[in-house]
């Protein structure tokens, strides 16, 4: 295991009172994995990968990163990882190959060797074009790639990612998609944190969502979608259907195939053991009570649906 | 110990590299001395208080302490820089990397030391005209003050800007103590001209040791009572203020 932590906690003292963003996180990261953090924000994730990354001190628990102790040997655990940030973190009067120059010599390489490693980002990362220029210059899209060519300038066993693709363009969060499998192509441990649930589905080996500070389920995406039993029915009401949709809340819920049902806006969420045996019945209910349905869509259950058995409610509000 | 040299020649090497790239700053704080000494000091020749005479030995009296103001106004400001690297996550990006977090301070507080003495001298040559007498010796000693004054005042204007993260608490902050301490240094006239309970009130301030002993340097006393209290009381002081700001650098920054 790459990380291992038991009974991970911190909480924060506001002038409003102690706030627990972290109450007790225990986690299994193997080797050469992409593990993912899933929640809403403020769940307690990036609290816990700053934790992780030695950027705050626990309050208590114990954690094993890249084969140090996390509370023991923080300058080991430094020289293990790379970090990036949520908002990244680079001098905006600074070039790329001056900030990857400098990151590579902060981990002690010498000038020659920091160039070369500057060259080699550059190259890996397709910074060329724009890697001579201030990054103040730079699109949103490539500042990400910048702010990750420096987290990994020193070749770090693992890489923590804060939100990776937060506020980028679709491309660029392909582009940075592509970059995650390409450094666990090579090997290469990534700990990342999001709250995009396609991202979770696409590019995680390992997920654990993540709410109120605590770990609520863990697992991979087939896993974890197991979890829930049986097919999602969403039923769309349509923008006028806002008294349908409670009156076909009122009436599904209590159906015996029905065996949970949940509103976001005019739409209605049943989870059913069987979606097309119950599909014909739920839509005789409706008839018999002229309530009128605009779309219905029967699917698997998603990481969303894995969120919502879980805490009761959806990751998409 | 050797990292210790290194990392703050880094982190000293890329602050100075910002600062030549974009040096209005360095021009804007001579800039304020300088209209001091234009068009303030010519006010002092006709001035006759204990401590002071008159003539172009009113330039000798005040150039010092307009040394002295240069050192207060350029470094005890340095903490908004630091608010931007904040607020752009660089500081965050280096407290992940092994870097010595004393380096982090001295690097930085090292630019400002370099800035000040090259102001410094800048002010030192343009006054000569004005009647000023120069002594290689205690002037070098002068510079040497300087030093102590911008580590100090760097390393607490870092250490405010760590604890308060945002601009507009420092800009009050610094702009609240930096006048007072301006007026009781005897910048502008002898602390020996004024009544007493305002003489005892000044000893409390570390920049009027600064002020009295570059004034007995640069009329060519060096082993006089005012520069031993200044050495050691700034000396101190500086020590303390660095050791502080590092570990505020040490600490969280969330």
């Amino acid at each position: 295991m790459i990380i291992e932590t038991t009974a991970l906690r911190k909480s924060f003292r506001s002038r409003k009172g102690t706030v627990e963003a972290v109450r007790g996180v225990d986690l299994a990261v193997a080797e050469g994995q992409v593990f993912g953090f899933l929640g809403p924000n403020g769940a307690g994730k990036t609290t816990t990968l700053r934790m992780l990354a030695t950027l705050l001190a626990p309050d208590g628990g114990s954690a094993v990163v890249a084969g140090a102790d996390l509370r023991r040997e923080p300058g080991e655990v430094r020289r293990r990882i790379g970090y990036v940030g949520q908002n990244g973190g680079t001098w905006r009067e600074a070039t790329a190959r001056e900030e990857l120059v400098l990151q590579a010599r902060l981990y002690g390489v010498s000038k020659a060797d920091a160039l070369r490693r500057a060259a080699r980002s550059i190259e890996a990362f397709q910074l060329d074009t724009f890697a001579d220029r201030k990054t103040v210059t730079y699109s949103g899209g490539q500042k990400r790639r910048v702010d990750i060519a420096l987290g990994l300038v020193h070749d770090p066993l693992l890489v923590f990612l804060d939100e990776p693709t937060t506020g980028l363009d679709p491309a660029s969060r392909s582009h940075v998609w592509d970059e995650v499998r390409r450094l666990r192509g090579e090997g290469m441990t990534v700990f990342l944190t999001t709250h995009y649930l396609d991202e979770a589905d696409a590019l995680c080996d390992q997920i654990a969502i993540m709410d109120g500070g605590l770990i609520v389920a863990e697992g991979t995406a087939d896993e974890l979608k197991q979890q829930v039993e049986g097919d999602v029915i969403t039923l769309g009401f349509g923008p006028d259907g806002a008294e349908a949709v409670v009156a076909a809340e009122k009436l599904l819920a209590t159906e015996p195939y029905a065996r949970r049902a949940e509103r976001a806006d005019t739409d209605l969420r049943l989870y059913v053991a069987g979606g097309a045996t119950a599909m014909p019945q739920l839509m005789r209910v409706l008839d018999g009570n002229d309530l009128t349905v605009e779309s219905v869509e029967l699917h698997r259950p998603s990481l969303d649906d894995v969120f919502l058995a879980r805490t009761g409610r959806s990751l998409r509000d | 110990m050797p990292s210790l040299f290194r990392d703050t020649w880094l982190v000293f090497q890329r602050s100075m590299l910002l600062t030549l790239r974009n040096p209005t700053w360095v021009a804007v704080g001579l800039a304020q001395p300088l209209y001091y000494l234009l068009l303030f000091a010519p006010l002092l020749k006709n001035v006759r208080a204990p401590g002071m005479a008159g003539g172009n030995a009113a330039f000798a009296f005040f150039i010092p302490g307009l040394l002295t103001q240069l050192a207060l106004f350029g470094t005890l400001f340095v903490g908004f820089g630091l608010i931007g690297e904040l607020r752009d996550g660089v500081i965050e990006r280096m407290r992940v990397t092994p870097v010595s977090r004393f380096a982090l301070l001295l690097g930085r507080a090292l630019r400002d030391v370099v800035t000040l003495v090259v102001q410094a001298i800048v002010l030192v040559v343009i006054s000569i005209p004005f009647g000023l007498s120069v002594h290689f010796g205690p002037l070098l000693l002068v510079l040497c003050l300087m030093v102590l004054l911008a580590l100090l005042g760097a390393s607490v204007s870092y250490a405010v800007a760590l604890i308060l993260k945002s601009e507009d608490a420092l800009a009050p902050l610094a702009n609240g103590v930096a006048m007072p301490i301006l007026l009781l240094s005897g910048v502008f006239l002898p602390m020996a001209a004024a009544p007493g309970w305002l003489q005892g009130i000044s000893h409390a301030n570390p920049l009027r040791y600064a002020v009295d002993a570059s004034r007995d340097l640069f009329a060519g006393h060096i082993t006089t009572n005012a520069v031993y209290e200044a050495a050691i009381i700034l000396l101190a002081l500086t020590v303390a203020a660095v050791i502080w700001a590092a570990r505020r650098f040490a600490r969280s920054v969330s």
